[in-house]
């Protein structure tokens, strides 16, 4: 038990935290962010929208509960290095199938704990998000010169394109439950299950393509809505996919989106996209719903997000019409939902699927079904 | 939605007299709402019958009443001072009780006052049982099956629907005579064959026992926009059947995935909703079944109570400040966080650390009492801790009570592990101990579960302290790696000294020449996503402390740690006043205690609040970090209690100013 911390991470800006390996040895180099939420760690390792980040857990304890099939929002863990202040010796939950370690290793995913993880996201906070490195064993002896060197050659994450590796590589569907109320074509830029679990416990039949997918085979089934999923990577590098978008506007369709997607939707508009500082990562979070006034506590994952004016009714400078921001983030206002005034179309920046998270903001998965409706109503018009 | 106008005037009911299950978490409460009321310029109108409160100070109301709580009083304090409203959420049950009567007797009516914080129909929703499970039923969450019996055949296929145990409640019996709880057929028998006749309708109410099963509090808060946030969430470390007052509990919840964790808040509310509880908080008990996970609501208060003192303290949400602000018409996207100042109180608090409270009783004063802990509470007070791991912080929290005894130890232990698990399975004050002590000599993680219920989580975590302390002991040398490492699990200089054979001193020394100290983290709401402005610190073994320097000269108050008999609020009193008196004179004022149903423990009370154990090697890192930081003038010792007393010498000796008069120390100094 006793023994010295014989792993260290390393910060591009030279800051180094040493601490004990977990999960895979080696090492491993990523974007290093963190992430506040207390519960959930299954459901934030296994978000594909983490592929390329190093995930800090703020929260001390991790594993306690194990892994279970059910609460898996892929079907692998995504983030490129896990960091925590202890990992559970044991897993204690009725539901728990295997241990955090042993998806850890199945993953091949580099840990390390015992770290004061506070010290580092205070780091974070103040300095930004930043490439860093795990390195454990042999190579935790290099010269920490040469260890800064290393992640300072890794690619960073402003204009990183990963919707690609996250992607599904075949397209398949899931049977809305119950009632149909309609037809939704997903674009699978990182999606998560809960996503999909939403839209088909609301009678939504839906067909999940590859990120890659041109519209004619987006719009073959002839879907009653288009959906663009969270994903990781920076949004000024999918012109592929905002074109996509801009063809679905054009034609009308019922459109909704999160996270990557609402960025998706903000560019296709023609509103720039920008880095925050640290991003929005836990499930806490303030947001209010300026139609309803009411304010919703939701789970966030993002480190891009929308720029555009939060007051007032504007003009689509992609000449999509008038638009306007629906959703705000009281801590830092900033844009969380987008909605056009003149098309079909919303979006939000935070996770309603929450998993892991408050289903407060759960309703606009309703408004989606709403949305498929009110449109059939006006063609019938 | 700003605050409301037309409410110019507030009466706030305090809590009265101290009594086990309704101690200083009042007045702190009650002094939060005074204060927050009058800086919005409402006129403040206190009762309160007990004295030694801050609240009942002139400074805190404007008209304050030391009288008894009762509906004549409180009838001729309205007639006189004719408030607006009457805010009866913050006083305790006591409060809530007054509330009702002068509802009841037309009194509310009469003088025109509106109940505020909660309405007549939320209190009664919370009280009645049956309604309150219907509501429950009626949110789609569940509480415990339950049948009526008129015969012992009728009992009897009764408990084959649900099971042994089975509690058993004779109908309309006074003080539950004739209830208790039937293991087999023949306890069902004998109980409820005593209960039939006992009974004057020849009825028994038999309940699905939920004895053994995970306990779980929210602490929710909702504004008249229905905005509703959970503040905290409680886990019970003593499984369902030991009175949460009573139990070791830890925030936050550390068993629950995220998909259990957001059922419970799901119900919790709907509950607030349905309950009607829309300008303030409440808090939720839950029982979990720990092999399906199969939830029952147990019960809702709708008021501020222990457990939200503790959850304030435990996340730096104000329970009580909010309460107060929102029963006057804001809602909660209109309140800024205290400890961030920039964000709203509109969000969920997040920890980076692991809280831990651990009761305080005084079995030893009644020798004749029953130790057994049951569902009607029998502690006196408590003592909470915040470290970085649940091991940190029950370590800690354990040594802040102060008793001998009361932390785990590795001296000789005359019993075996099998009388040891023998008497661990019946809860008891000292139950904790005598299970480490059970594991230390050999018992398992399944067989203390067997024994106790408490989560295997938990027991392994007493496991890993009884591994740890052996490497300890058995180590080569007490060198830096070992040092650490018993630092980063919580263990004291005097655990280490008795693992070693050495004397605390010298433990302490050594460690102090390896530059061994612990640095000090920041409470701040939010695991540090925003720069905290309020200084409120616990202790941890890490890389980098958030002590900021200061230029003026401090004070430090010792505090009067957990309250016990004959240490009551009454030195978290003169501490507090010292404090305002320090800070008038131009101190900096630092205080430091373990007592989370205090004002000394307020945030806002001084300057800097340090939550740690009043031993004097907690108390002298304090010190040695905040000498580092500026000039600490001295240490106030005299306020409180025996308590604060007891460390004089040890400080002295450590050659730390003593302020204030000497003699109160012992003549050999």
């Amino acid at each position: 038990m006793i023994r010295d911390k014989d792993s260290v991470l390393v910060l591009e800006d030279g800051y180094t935290f040493p601490g004990y390996s977990f999960g895979m040895g080696g090492s491993t180099l990523g974007e290093i962010v963190f992430a506040t939420g207390m519960s959930g760690y299954q459901e934030t390792l296994t978000d594909p929208s983490y592929a390329g980040q190093i995930v800090v857990q703020t929260a001390p304890h991790i594993g306690n509960t194990g892994m279970n099939d059910l609460d898996e929002e892929s079907d692998r863990i995504w983030v490129s290095g896990y960091v925590v202040k202890e990992i559970s010796r044991i897993d204690s939950n009725f539901r728990s199938e295997r241990s955090l370690e042993a998806d850890l290793l199945r993953d091949q995913v580099v840990g390390i704990a015992g770290l004061d993880t506070r010290a580092l996201t205070l780091h974070l906070r103040n300095l930004g998000v930043m490439r860093a490195g795990i390195f454990t064993g042999e190579e935790a002896h290099k010269p920490i010169s040469d260890l800064v060197e290393i992640v300072r050659a890794s690619e960073p994450m402003a204009g990183r394109s990963l919707s690609d590796v996250v992607s599904t590589k075949k397209t398949y569907k899931v049977s809305g439950q119950g009632e149909i109320q309609g037809k939704v074509a997903i674009l699978d830029l990182g999606i998560k299950r809960s996503t999909i679990e939403n839209m088909a416990a609301r009678g939504l039949d839906v067909i999940v393509y590859p990120a890659q997918v041109d519209v004619e085979t987006l719009l073959e089934e002839h879907p009653d809505a288009v959906f663009f999923s969270n994903g990781p990577g920076d949004p000024s590098t999918a012109d592929k996919q905002i074109l996509l978008l801009q063809e679905i506007l054009r034609r009308g369709i019922p459109f909704f989106g999160i996270c990557f997607g609402n960025q998706l939707l903000g560019r296709a508009l023609g509103f720039d996209t920008y880095k925050l500082a640290f991003g929005h990562r836990g499930i806490n979070q303030p947001v209010i719903d300026k139609r309803s006034g009411k304010v919703e506590v939701t789970a966030h994952n993002h480190g891009f997000a929308v720029k555009m004016d939060s007051q007032g009714v504007i003009e689509s400078p992609a000449g999509f019409g008038k638009v306007q921001v629906s959703h705000l983030c009281l801590n830092d206002n900033v844009v969380e939902g987008i909605e056009c005034l003149d098309l079909p179309a919303y979006s939000v920046q935070y996770h309603p699927e929450a998993a892991a998270g408050p289903h407060d903001a759960n309703y606009l998965f309703d408004r989606l079904v709403q949305l498929i409706e009110d449109t059939k109503m006006d063609k019938r018009k | 939605m700003p605050k409301r106008e037309d409410i110019k005037s507030v009466l706030v009911i305090g809590s009265g007299p101290i009594v086990i299950g309704q101690a200083c978490e009042f007045d702190y409460s009650g002094t939060q709402a005074c204060r927050v009321l009058r800086s919005e310029g409402v006129r403040v109108i206190l009762v309160n019958s007990n004295p030694a409160t801050i609240m009942t100070d002139p400074d805190f109301a404007d008209a304050t009443y030391i009288e008894p709580i009762t509906p004549q009083v409180i009838e001729a304090i309205i007639a006189k001072e004719r408030p607006d409203a009457i805010l009866p959420t913050l006083g305790g049950q006591t409060a809530l009780n007054a509330a009702i009567s002068l509802h009841e007797a037309g009194i509310l009516e009469k003088y025109n006052v509106e109940l505020i914080g909660a309405k007549v129909a939320a209190i009664k929703a919370g009280e009645d049982r049956q309604s309150f499970k219907e509501l429950v039923l009626r949110s789609g969450a569940d509480v415990a099956k339950s049948l009526i019996a008129h015969s012992l055949e009728d009992v009897l296929e009764g408990a084959r629907v649900l099971g042994y145990p089975v509690v058993v409640r004779p109908s309309f019996t006074m003080g539950g005579l004739g209830s208790g709880i039937a293991f087999n057929e023949e306890d069902l028998i004998r109980i409820a064959g005593a209960g039939l006749q006992a009974s004057p309708t020849t009825e028994v109410l038999l309940e699905e026992s939920i004895l053994g099963w995970k306990e779980y509090e929210l602490e929710l808060m909702r504004d008249k926009a229905d905005n509703t946030v959970v503040v905290c969430s409680i886990e019970n470390v003593d499984p369902v059947g030991v009175h949460t007052g009573d139990s070791i509990t830890v925030a936050p919840a550390l068993t629950l995935t995220d998909r259990e964790y957001q059922r419970l808040r799901d119900i919790g509310i709907d509950i607030i909703r349905a309950v009607g509880v829309d300008t303030g908080g409440c808090n939720i008990q839950f029982a979990v079944e720990p092999n399906t996970g199969r939830v029952i609501v147990i019960e809702m208060n709708p008021r501020v109570s222990r457990s939200s003192a503790l959850a304030s303290k435990a996340t730096g949400f104000p329970i009580a400040k909010i309460a107060a602000k929102l029963a006057i018409g804001y809602t909660l996207d209109e309140i800024p966080n205290d400890i961030t100042k920039v964000t709203p109180a509109s969000f969920e608090p997040t920890l980076d650390y692991v809280v831990v409270k651990v009761p305080r009783f005084a079995f030893e004063k009644f020798p004749a009492a029953d130790n057994t802990l049951t569902t009607t509470m029998k502690s006196v007070g408590e003592a909470m801790a915040i470290g970085r791991t649940f091991g940190q912080a029950l370590q800690k929290a354990l040594r802040s009570l102060e008793r001998r005894g009361s932390s785990f130890h590795w001296g000789e232990q005359p019993f075996s592990k099998d009388e040891l698990l023998e008497t661990s399975k019946k809860p008891t004050d000292g139950r904790i101990v005598t299970l480490q002590q059970a594991m230390r000599m050999g018992a398992t993680i399944e067989e203390a579960f067997e024994a106790t219920k408490i989560d295997p989580w938990f027991l392994e975590q007493i496991q890993y302290i009884n591994m740890a302390a052996n490497e300890i002991a058995n180590a080569d040398k007490l060198d830096s790696t070992v040092l650490t490492f018993a630092k980063e699990n919580g263990f004291s200089d005097q655990q280490i000294a008795q693992l070693r054979g050495e004397t605390e001193q010298t433990i302490r020394d050594t460690r102090h020449k390896l530059g061994i100290r612990p640095v000090f983290k920041t409470v701040d709401t939010c695991a540090g996503e925003f720069p905290a402005l309020t200084p409120y610190h616990y202790s941890s073994y890490e890389q980098q402390t958030e002590v900021r320097p200061s230029t003026d000269k401090k004070v430090i108050i010792i505090g009067s740690g957990p309250n016990r008999i004959g240490q009551g609020v009454e030195f978290d009193y003169s501490c507090v006043h010292a404090s305002f008196a320090l800070s008038d004179a131009g101190f900096e004022t630092i205080m430091i205690n373990c007592n989370p149903e205090t004002v000394s423990t307020d945030y806002d009370t001084s300057d800097r609040l340090y939550f740690e154990p009043l031993t004097l090697e907690d108390v002298l890192e304090v010190i040695h970090a905040e000498s580092q930081s500026g000039d600490v003038i001295g240490v106030v010792v005299q306020l409180g209690g025996q308590t604060a007393l007891g460390l004089a010498q040890g400080l002295a000796t450590a050659g730390i100013p003593i302020l204030g008069t000497l003699t109160l120390l012992k003549p050999s100094w």
